[in-house]
C-alpha cells in the first residue's frame, strides 16, 4: 500500500468525483461556516438562481467580523453604530431564516469569532473538510481538519451543492523538533516559521505541521499554529490528531457521544502521515532557538526576535516603502519603541489560554499612562469563562477595556479602530497596511508580549515579567 | 461572467510586492451586501488622501492610466484574505487580467470565478513588464500567450477547466449542479 500523508488521507475520503487532466475533482465538504461579510451575495446568488441549500444540518452561521463589542450594542440596548454593519447583521439573520440555516447571532451564548466557535463546539473535527468565507479557516486544520477559506461565489457553490471543484494542492511538511522555551509560544513560533519561508513560501501547499515541539503544543496553541498559514500562503495548515486532540473534543456539543465516540476516535487514530509518505517540500525548525518575535513592517513575514533590529536593506524599494510606513529605520532596535494601543484577540490569539497568559503579565499592574489596551474575547463562551475565572478583573483593574466577543480590532470594521500612526501590539494575524484602521501601524507579537507592552507602553521582552512572576512563586 | 477571448491594453504597474487584498480594498469597505460599485474604492488608501482627494502621483490617478485593463503587480499579488470583493473592486474598476511572477491561491481561485484572468509569468517577462509601464500588450486565452509590443509571445499556465469556463463566461456552479446524483451516492455511502 502507498504510504500516504494525513492531507492525502483527508482529501481521497472526500473526492465525489476525482479530478482528470480535463476537470478539477468534486471535493464533499462536511461542514460550513458562515458569517455576515462574505455570504450575503452568495444566498443572494441562490435566490436569483432559485436555488435551495443542499444541506443545512451541515452548515452554521455566526457573526462576528463587522459586530459591534460594545455591550449595549450586542444586546440591542442602543442600535449598532456602523450603519452598513447593521445591516449585514439584518440580512445574515433575514437569510439563516429563509435557508433554515442555524445562526448564533448577536444575543447568542454561543456567539463568537467563527473560527474559535466551530471547535469550541466540537463541531470542528478531525478527518472533516472544513471551509468559511475567510482566509483563517485555516484555524481547524489544528485537529487535523482539511480546512481552507473560500471566496463568496464557493460559499454559493457550497450552499448548493455541499461540494466545491478544486485542484489538489501539493504538500509541504515542516518539522519543528525541540521544545518552545519559556515565554515562547505558539504565536513566536509560527511568526518565526513565515519569517522564514515568507509570506508566499507555502503558495499552492498544504502544510503539516509535525515534530515534537509541535506534539506538545495544547489544542489552543495548535490553532493558533494552523491560524497562520495563511500568512505564509497555504491556504491550509493540518495537524495529526492525538490524545490532546480527542481529549478537547470529548462531550462537546457536535462531538461524538457513547459508542459512535469510541468508533470515531479509532478511525481518527488512522488520521496520521504514513512513514515514508512523501511530501513534496520538507523544512525543519529548531523550537529550542526560538525567541519571542515581534513584526516590524507591512506583512507577517517582516519579523524579528523581540531583542532583534530592524532589517536594513540598501536599495530595496518595497522593504523602504514599508518602513517608511511604519515609522520605522533599519537599524533601529524595536525594544523600548513607545506604543500607543495593545489589542489582544482575533481568531489567531483570543482563546482562554491566551487570555490567561496576558492577565498572568497583567496580573496587580497598571497599563501605562497613555496606552489604550483592549481586550476582545474570541467567543461568548471564553468571555464567561474569563469572567468566571477573574481574568477579566485583572484586565479591569489592570485599566485596559473588556468587551464582547469578535474580530474587533484585528479587521476594523466595527469602528474598533487604531488611529493613523499609532502603533499598536497586536496578537491578531495581519499588520498590512491600514489592517487594524487608515494609517494604522501594527507589530504583531504574542498575547505575553502584547500584555507586556500594555504595562510599559514600550515594545517589552515578556520574558521579563514571566521569569520575575515565577521567582515570586518559588521565593 | 463575460467570456474572455482577447484582452488588448496598456498595462498599470504597481511595482511592489506582496500586494495584499487589504490594499486592494480596504476591509472597511466590506460591509456591502451587493458586489457592485467597489471599482471607485480599489487601492482606496493609496489612491485617496485622508479626505478623499485623489493623489496625483498615484497611477490609478495619471490619465495615461484611464482605459487601461491590464494590471501588472509585484510577486505574491492578492495574498491576504479570501474576500472577493477584491477581484470585484478590480472588475468593477475596469481590469480584465493580472500579472505578476505568482498569484495568491485564494484570490486567483476567486479572480477566475469573476472573468478576471490571473496570469503568471516568469521573472525576465515579469521585469520587462515592470520596466515598461503602459506598455501595450496583447492577451490570447485561446492560446494561452501575452504578446509584448517586441513581438515576444510567452505562452502562461492556466487550468484547462478554468481556462474552458472563462472562454465561455460559463460559472461552475451549473457544472456542480450536474454532479448532484454522484454528490447524493457519496452521501449515501458515508452514511
Amino acid at each position: 500500500m502507498n504510504a500516504k500523508t494525513l492531507f492525502e488521507k483527508v482529501w481521497e475520503q472526500h473526492e465525489v468525483v476525482p479530478e482528470t487532466v480535463d476537470t478539477p475533482a468534486v471535493l464533499y465538504i462536511d461542514l460550513h461556516l458562515v458569517h455576515e461579510v462574505t455570504s450575503p451575495q452568495a444566498f443572494s446568488l441562490l435566490r436569483s438562481q432559485g436555488l435551495k441549500m443542499r444541506r443545512t444540518d451541515r452548515t452554521l452561521a455566526t457573526m462576528d467580523h463587522s459586530t459591534p463589542t460594545d455591550p449595549d450594542e450586542v444586546f440591542g440596548r442602543v442600535p449598532i453604530k456602523v450603519e452598513s454593519a447593521a445591516r449585514q447583521v439584518k440580512e445574515l439573520e433575514k437569510n439563516c431564516r429563509e435557508f433554515g440555516v442555524e445562526l448564533l447571532g448577536l444575543g447568542s451564548d454561543h456567539r463568537g469569532i467563527v473560527h474559535v466557535i466551530g471547535p469550541e463546539l466540537g463541531a470542528t473535527q478531525p478527518g472533516k473538510t472544513i471551509v468559511c468565507g475567510d482566509s483563517h479557516t485555516a484555524t481547524h486544520g489544528a485537529f487535523g481538519a482539511l480546512a481552507f477559506g473560500i471566496g463568496t461565489t464557493e460559499v454559493g457553490h457550497v450552499l448548493a451543492t455541499q461540494c466545491l471543484l478544486q485542484r489538489r494542492p501539493k504538500t509541504f511538511a515542516i518539522d519543528v523538533s525541540g521544545q518552545l522555551a519559556d515565554g515562547v509560544t505558539a504565536k513566536d513560533l509560527i511568526l518565526a516559521i513565515i519569517g522564514k519561508i515568507g509570506v508566499g513560501g507555502g503558495t499552492g501547499h498544504v502544510i503539516e505541521y509535525r515534530g515534537s515541539a509541535i506534539d506538545a503544543l495544547s489544542m489552543d496553541e495548535r490553532m493558533t499554529v494552523c491560524n497562520m498559514s495563511i500568512e505564509a500562503g497555504a491556504r491550509a495548515g493540518m495537524i495529526a490528531p492525538d490524545e490532546t486532540t480527542f481529549a478537547y473534543l470529548r462531550g462537546r456539543r457536535f462531538a461524538p457521544q457513547g459508542e459512535a465516540w469510541d468508533k470515531a476516535v479509532a478511525a481518527w487514530r488512522t488520521l496520521r502521515s504514513d512513514r515514508g509518505a512523501r511530501f513534496d517540500r520538507v523544512i525543519e525548525i529548531d523550537a529550542d532557538r526560538l525567541e519571542p518575535m515581534i513584526t516590524y513592517g507591512t506583512n507577517p513575514g517582516m519579523v524579528v526576535p523581540i531583542n532583534g533590529s530592524v532589517p536594513a536593506r540598501d536599495g530595496d524599494a518595497v522593504h523602504a516603502r514599508s518602513l517608511a510606513y511604519m515609522g520605522l529605520s533599519g537599524g533601529e532596535k524595536l525594544l523600548g519603541k513607545p506604543i500607543q494601543v495593545v489589542f489582544v484577540g482575533s481568531c489567531t490569539n483570543a482563546r482562554l489560554s491566551d487570555l490567561e497568559l496576558a492577565a498572568r503579565v497583567m496580573k496587580g499592574r497598571k497599563v501605562a499612562r497613555g496606552v489604550r489596551a483592549v481586550i476582545v474575547p474570541g467567543s461568548q463562551q471564553i468571555k464567561h469563562e474569563a469572567e468566571a475565572r477573574g481574568l477579566a478583573k485583572i484586565f479591569i483593574d489592570a485599566g485596559a477595556e473588556w468587551r464582547e466577543s469578535g474580530c474587533s480590532m484585528c479587521i476594523g470594521m466595527n469602528g474598533d479602530t487604531v488611529e493613523k500612526g499609532q502603533y499598536a501590539v497586536s496578537t491578531s494575524n495581519r499588520n498590512f497596511e491600514g489592517r487594524q484602521g487608515a494609517g494604522s501601524r501594527t507589530l504583531l507579537a504574542s498575547p505575553a508580549t502584547a500584555a507586556a507592552a500594555a504595562i510599559t507602553g514600550r515594545v517589552t521582552d515578556p520574558r521579563n515579567f514571566l521569569a520575575e512572576m515565577k521567582s515570586a512563586v518559588h521565593s | 461572467m463575460q467570456p474572455i477571448r482577447i484582452i488588448e491594453s496598456k498595462t498599470v504597474v504597481l511595482p511592489y510586492t506582496n500586494i495584499d487584498t487589504d490594499q486592494i480594498i480596504p476591509a472597511r469597505f466590506l460591509t456591502t451586501t451587493t458586489k457592485e460599485g467597489l471599482g471607485k474604492l480599489a487601492f482606496s488608501d493609496w489612491r485617496y488622501d485622508s479626505n478623499g482627494t485623489p493623489k496625483s502621483d498615484f497611477v490609478l490617478n495619471r490619465p495615461e492610466s484611464a482605459g487601461c485593463s491590464i494590471l501588472v503587480g509585484g510577486h505574491n499579488f492578492g495574498c491576504g484574505s479570501s474576500r472577493e470583493h477584491a477581484p470585484w473592486a478590480l472588475l468593477d474598476y475596469g481590469f480584465r487580467a493580472v500579472v505578476s511572477t505568482e498569484i495568491a491561491d485564494i484570490f486567483r481561485s476567486n479572480s477566475l470565478k469573476n472573468g478576471l484572468l490571473p496570469i503568471v509569468v516568469d521573472e525576465t517577462t515579469h521585469q520587462w513588464l515592470l520596466n515598461n509601464p503602459g506598455a501595450q500588450v496583447r492577451i490570447d486565452l485561446e492560446a494561452s500567450t501575452i504578446t509584448l509590443p517586441t513581438g515576444t509571445a510567452i505562452r502562461f499556465p492556466i487550468e484547462g477547466f478554468a481556462r474552458y469556463c472563462l472562454l465561455n463566461g460559463t460559472d461552475e456552479l451549473g457544472f456542480l449542479l450536474q454532479q448532484s446524483d454522484a454528490i447524493s451516492r457519496f452521501e449515501r455511502a458515508r452514511a
